[in-house]
């Protein structure tokens, strides 16, 4: 059997050239990377459709154009009545959400700190979690009466408990090595709780956050759905109701989008920033 | 710290008291079903400078040891003793390194990780636990990444960063539990050696927990012994003079061999 000879050799390398940019690319495959432009054409040409099916069924009653219904709420933005509802709206939502996040975290703490306090969040989630927070208006209303007090108090369900579970489960999901961590650096009680478990829980508390957040939303809109907020003073939901009774289906339309538009503003602006600042920066979350 | 070079400090401190005691220790795990023994009357002690390792196959309760040392697992029986004073919790004199990598805070980079341990135990304030730490990483060699946050960090970095901030500590004791095993083999050898070069040059006293044969040789200067099920001391050697240039050498050879025997052979 032949066998090659293969010489061994050793190499000196020299230091390399640092390395070069790539070239940009042209300025619509940069425009089209960004996801808010990609965002703006679906809208556009959803809104297109909505008009070319509008202009199609010619029935301004049933189904008022994009154009219509953009006029009609550019008309109430002009004359401060969107404003004013959705002040109003926003409002009572605010109120029922910090006061339903400030007794989740309670609610949490007090599970991750005690057994007992663990049982009664878990069994108490898991009965009411699945009860959409809108079918306990009407015993809110005998309780509450018909006004703001009654708005909160679905506004608390609804954030309640879908908050207070992603922070339970944030809080156990903190690595065993953390926590050791933090222990053996001395950190005990609250400072504990301050500086390992609430930062390292911090992507599930946000998710829970988002959720509540919505389902508040959605919940308040649906309750001023059956009266104004108090004496006259009606919400985003009330206006959709009202312009539905005097058959200003353009009106309808614009009530809508208002609520869309608030919605995808909070979760565009607010949620994505504090998410950006954090969680994703610090690698926690994709 | 004193500046002593590590051979004099031992000398030095032969005739005072052994830095830590473990005495008789029993260690057990009680879930809500049974009660499963982790170590069995163990005992030794650790004298100022020692590179003390604690080598057993998994199921040997050197981890748990180690985490007994550390204050997060109380004794079933017997006590540990560190400067004659019993551990009773966990605390800043004894700093361990993990060996999972999520043992450094995602949400701080890297300076802020190093200099956590101070700022937490309350050692010192922000302004020198920064400094402190900006040296400590700078022993370690990553003064470049201080402001780059843990997951940019390679897995060999992330295990400096966790050194520097144990080292920043100045304890009494470090523990380290497999702090290399989740490396690759190579980034494993450069961190060995990083590891006999900080102590060389900072003279600290170290209990080490491995599963190997050869890191134990090389990065300890006493090994001990455990056998499993539960852990009970099964020798203690010398491996005193063994480092990275002696690897392969008959006497390392030799003292591997044994500690192979020790291990595998059942009496």
């Amino acid at each position: 059997m032949s066998h090659v000879h293969r010489p061994e050799f050793e190499r000196e390398l020299p230091a390399l050239p640092a390395p070069t940019a790539d070239a940009p690319l042209g300025t619509a495959r940069r425009l089209w990377q960004r996801d808010g432009i990609r965002q703006v054409v679906v809208l556009v040409v959803i809104a297109a459709a909505w008009e070319a099916a509008a202009r199609w069924a010619g029935n301004d009653l049933l189904l008022p154009g994009f154009l219509q219904a953009a006029a009609a709420w550019w008309d109430d933005l002009r004359n401060g009545e969107l404003l004013a509802r959705t002040a109003a709206s926003l409002s009572l939502l605010l109120q029922g959400y910090a006061l339903g996040v400030a007794l989740a975290l309670t609610l949490s703490a007090l599970a991750v700190a005690t057994r007992t306090g663990r049982d009664v969040l878990v069994t108490l989630t898991s009965l009411f979690n699945p009860l959409p927070a809108i079918a306990l208006l009407p015993l809110a209303l005998l309780w509450f009466g018909l006004g703001q007090g009654s708005l909160v108090f679905v506004l608390v369900h609804a954030v309640l408990w879908p908050l207070a579970l992603a922070t339970l489960s944030g809080f156990q999901g903190v690595p065993e090595t953390l926590r050791m961590a933090g222990r053996n650096y001395g950190l005990r009680g609250l400072r504990y709780v301050a500086h390992i478990l609430v930062p390292s829980a911090l992507p599930a508390v946000l998710s829970g956050l988002r959720i509540g957040w919505a389902f508040a939303w959605r919940t308040l809109i649906a309750a001023e759905l059956f009266f104004g907020a108090s004496s006259g003073r009606g919400g985003l939901g009330w206006y959709i109701f009202q312009s539905r009774n005097e058959l200003m289906t353009d009106k309808v339309f614009a009530g809508l989008a208002t609520v869309v538009l608030i919605g995808w503003l909070v979760e565009r602006f607010v949620f994505d920033t504090v998410e950006r600042l954090t969680v994703r920066r610090w690698g926690m979350q994709r | 710290m004193t500046a002593t070079h590590p051979r004099e400090h031992q000398a030095l401190s032969a005739t005072s008291p052994p830095l830590l005691q473990v005495r008789q220790l029993t260690l057990d795990y009680r879930s809500d079903e049974r009660t499963i023994r982790a170590t069995h009357d163990v005992s030794f002690d650790v004298l100022e400078a020692d590179r003390f390792v604690l080598l057993g196959a998994s199921g040997c309760g050197k981890s748990s040891l180690l985490k007994a040392v550390a204050g997060f697992l109380a004794p079933r029986s017997g006590e540990i003793l560190l400067e004659g004073r019993p551990v009773t919790e966990p605390g800043p004199d004894r700093v361990v390194v993990f060996q999972e990598f999520d043992q450094l805070p995602p949400w701080k980079r890297v300076l802020d990780n190093v200099a956590f341990g101070l700022v937490a135990s309350r050692q010192c304030g922000k302004e020198e636990a920064r400094e402190r730490a900006a040296q400590a990483l700078a022993t370690v060699g990553l003064s470049r990444f201080a402001d780059a946050y843990p997951h940019q960090l390679s897995g060999g970095m992330k295990q400096r960063v966790a050194i520097a901030r144990a080292l920043a500590m100045r304890p009494r004791v470090l523990l380290m539990d497999e702090p290399f095993a989740a490396l690759d083999a190579l980034t494993r050898r450069s961190l060995q050696e990083e590891l006999l070069r900080l102590w060389a040059e900072l003279c600290f006293t170290l209990l080490f927990v491995t599963h190997s044969i050869e890191e134990a040789l090389l990065v300890g200067n006493r090994i001990l012994l455990l056998s499993p099920h539960p852990g009970r001391v099964r020798a203690e050697l010398d491996a005193e003079g063994f480092g990275l240039a002696s690897v392969g050498s008959p006497a390392f050879q030799a003292q591997q061999q044994r500690i192979h025997r020790l291990l595998f052979e059942t009496a």
